[in-house]
């Protein structure tokens, strides 16, 4: 079996879904004829047809919506947001109607808003945007974030699958810079499930999506450079969160770092050490650390993006204050 | 007006139906009069919505639709008819209305708030506007599956303003859904009057612009309101995608029960109740035609008192919610939120002296 980007991980999960289950169908702009502004899409139309794979208007709104419509009626509906900057229009859809559904109204919504997110890319302000910490207040949504080409086949094998409505996230920056070979079958990831991706002893990094290849980074060069051995945990999901996966690291390093490329206020780290201060605060040897992106909409020219942004040597200094602390 | 030109469909009504219009017109309006004794009585938790003067547009249009092909809707507020029609129960309006832990949301949501899919309606969300793009979904679904359905959605005059018509009409209309958008014009939007909700003259002209059918009906004739909606659940049925249909009506209540109407022109309303009303339009025309007689009337008019008193009594004596409850089915998968540290073992979260007796309106 040969290698494959995290994109075509991704567009394989939606041809081998779609192939599956006949109520897969995909709908955004531009996806169809087109294959979509990444080319997550191509090819999908041509097996699949104008009826499965709907190049729609203009209309985040029109898209979530009709994508709720279609899931309550047993359709498994795969919305693109063509960049996810745009879910923000979808929001009201997203987080007034679809996340409350089963609860007020006992209508299922099993259906996945997922679009290209994240930086690094010299997007400018609106095609870089990390906006999932907007969405892990409401109840009602799952979140998912993959970092692994591997993980993002799996994520989104279940998340089509899922009986909720999930949002994922897929990181533009790793669409074609790596590369894995797929398990063999009908491989999936369990939603709500984090995975270690480097051992360690001494600290913990707690992070998702592109982050996660920037602490590994790190992570190597504290090794050589401080003898330190630092665990890496990839969430993977962060809704609902692996907290037992979260309390496990802590136990095991009693110092963590938090690094999430989104910015920083009411940010998804601020909910990670707000669950490690309830619920294993006297496990730890230092204060739980943030590594994010600055509080500023992300600028466009490179020395200001890379400013903004985490950088791996960002991480090598949170992890040498913990050390020291 | 440019829908296509079919023949008139209400010589169609048989004298049975003719009288099942006046049935849910009037199981509509006493409904609502005893929803308002139960609301003065402060039995209804939260507020209370009327469609006085309006029954003619709902009953008239949800008739339309074909139950036994499993068409579907979603009404808005004032659209209790409809939801009647299809075959909702007033006890279950009662329940919803007092917050009753066996109403259909279980006490989650308020008043006609909840659907059933089985009975086709799909229940409405407070953002107005936005059913408009789920109900494109649902039609859209049902035209992906070559089903012989059809979805009809109802929003109000000011829900055209709203980005979320816009964009789900507009999709609905390039997809050719089965889809059916009844637009209620009832003069007001809250205290807002239609002018100064658009400069359009008439919110059929709307429809041009999608490239859809639109049709303009009186509403507060339920024959006129059940033929136009008639044409447009046809039309959709057999591919000629949506439409969307103006009921002109007016709205003799305020937004809801508590708005005491001080924006409305003095005599408007007056005006509309004596020679405007729906069911006394209807009752005349009937008693005019010889279909029915007064004291037959006078029978349907008592059984739905009778109905009504007995739904009341349900009602009143169904539990109020348990309150963990309200962690179940928030996801399909975790069923059950666990509750927070400080709520385990603990089973009712106000102690007696946290509410003044003036709060409270359940704790019966």
């Amino acid at each position: 079996m040969s290698e494959i980007t995290y994109l075509e991980a991704i567009r394989e999960a939606l041809f081998e879904e779609m192939e599956r289950d006949e109520n897969v169908f995909c709908l955004g702009e531009d996806i169809g004829a087109y294959g979509g502004a990444f080319k997550v899409t191509e090819g999908l139309m041509a097996k699949y047809g104008e009826e499965r794979v709907i190049d729609t208007p203009i209309s985040e709104a029109a898209i979530i919506g009709a994508a709720a419509g279609a899931a309550h009626m047993g359709m498994r509906p795969v919305c693109e947001m063509q960049f996810i900057d745009f879910i923000s229009t979808g929001y009201d859809m997203l987080t007034n109607y679809v996340a409350t559904a089963r609860y007020r109204a006992m209508l299922p919504c099993p259906m996945v808003v997922r679009g290209p997110s994240g930086g690094y890319v010299r997007g400018g302000p609106f095609h870089s945007q990390n906006p999932e910490a907007a969405f892990l207040h409401t109840p009602g949504l799952k979140i998912v974030y993959p970092a692994t080409a591997s993980d993002a086949k799996g994520l989104m094998k279940s998340a089509i699958r899922d009986e909720d409505c999930v949002l994922y996230f897929e990181h533009k920056y790793l669409y074609r810079r790596i590369k894995e070979e797929m398990p063999a079958g009908d491989h999936t990831v369990p939603i709500g499930k984090a995975r270690v991706a480097r051992e360690g002893k001494d600290i913990s990094i707690i992070t998702y999506a592109a982050t996660v290849w920037k602490a590994l980074e790190a992570a190597e060069q504290v090794e050589k450079e401080d003898g330190l051995s630092v665990e890496v945990v990839d969430l993977r999901t962060l809704l609902p969160m692996d907290d037992e996966a979260i309390v496990a690291t802590v136990k095991k390093t009693n110092r963590v770092l938090i690094v999430h490329e989104d910015t920083r206020t009411g940010g998804v780290a601020g909910e990670i050490a707000a669950r490690i201060n309830e619920t294993c605060f006297e496990w730890l040897d230092a204060p739980v650390l943030r590594i994010t992106a600055a509080d500023v909409p992300l600028p466009y020219s490179p020395p200001l993006e890379d400013y903004v942004l985490p950088q791996t040597l960002d991480i090598v200094t949170g992890i040498r204050k913990l050390a020291s602390y | 007006m440019h829908g296509d030109t079919l023949t008139p469909v209400r010589a169609m009504l048989s004298p049975d139906v003719r009288l099942e219009l006046y049935y849910y017109m009037r199981l509509t309006r006493t409904l609502e009069e005893r929803l308002v004794n139960l609301y003065r009585q402060t039995k209804v938790v939260g507020g209370l919505f009327r469609s006085l003067g309006q029954e003619a547009c709902a009953v008239g249009s949800a008739f339309a639709l074909d139950r036994s092909k499993g068409d579907i809707l979603s009404p808005l507020i004032r659209n209790l008819g409809s939801m009647l029609v299809q075959g909702a129960k007033p006890a279950e309006i009662i329940r919803q209305y007092m917050a009753k832990g066996d109403s259909p949301t279980r006490g989650r949501e308020l008043n006609i708030h909840y659907g059933d899919l089985v009975r086709g309606f799909v229940g409405q969300i407070s953002h107005l506007g936005d059913m408009v793009p789920v109900m494109a979904g649902v039609s859209l679904s049902f035209k992906m599956r070559k089903q012989d359905r059809v979805a009809l959605v109802y929003v109000g005059d000011g829900a055209t303003s709203t980005g979320a018509f816009h964009e789900g009409i507009n999709f609905a209309a390039v997809q050719r859904c089965p889809l059916v958008v009844v637009v209620e014009n009832n003069g007001y939007a809250y205290s807002t009057p239609l002018r100064k909700q658009t400069a359009a003259k008439q919110l059929v002209d709307k429809a041009i612009g999608y490239g859809i059918a639109g049709e303009r009906a009186d509403g507060n004739d339920v024959l006129a309101a059940y033929e136009v909606t008639k044409r447009a659940v046809d039309r959709a049925r057999a591919g000629g995608g949506v439409t969307l249909i103006e009921l002109v009506t007016y709205r003799r209540k305020g937004h809801a029960e508590h708005d005491n109407q001080s924006y409305v022109p003095a005599g408007e309303i007056d005006k509309w109740a004596a020679e405007n009303d729906p069911i006394d339009r209807y009752v005349k025309r009937m008693l005019t035609e010889g279909l029915v007689k007064e004291d037959e009337l006078k029978t349907i008019d008592a059984q739905i008192g009778a109905e009504i008193d007995r739904a009341t009594d349900e009602a009143e004596a169904s539990p109020m919610p348990e309150p963990d409850d309200a962690l179940v089915g928030v996801y399909a998968d975790p069923a059950v939120i666990p509750p927070l540290w400080f709520r385990e073992g603990v089973k009712s979260a106000v102690e007696v002296n946290e509410r003044p007796s003036s709060w409270g309106t359940h704790d019966v």
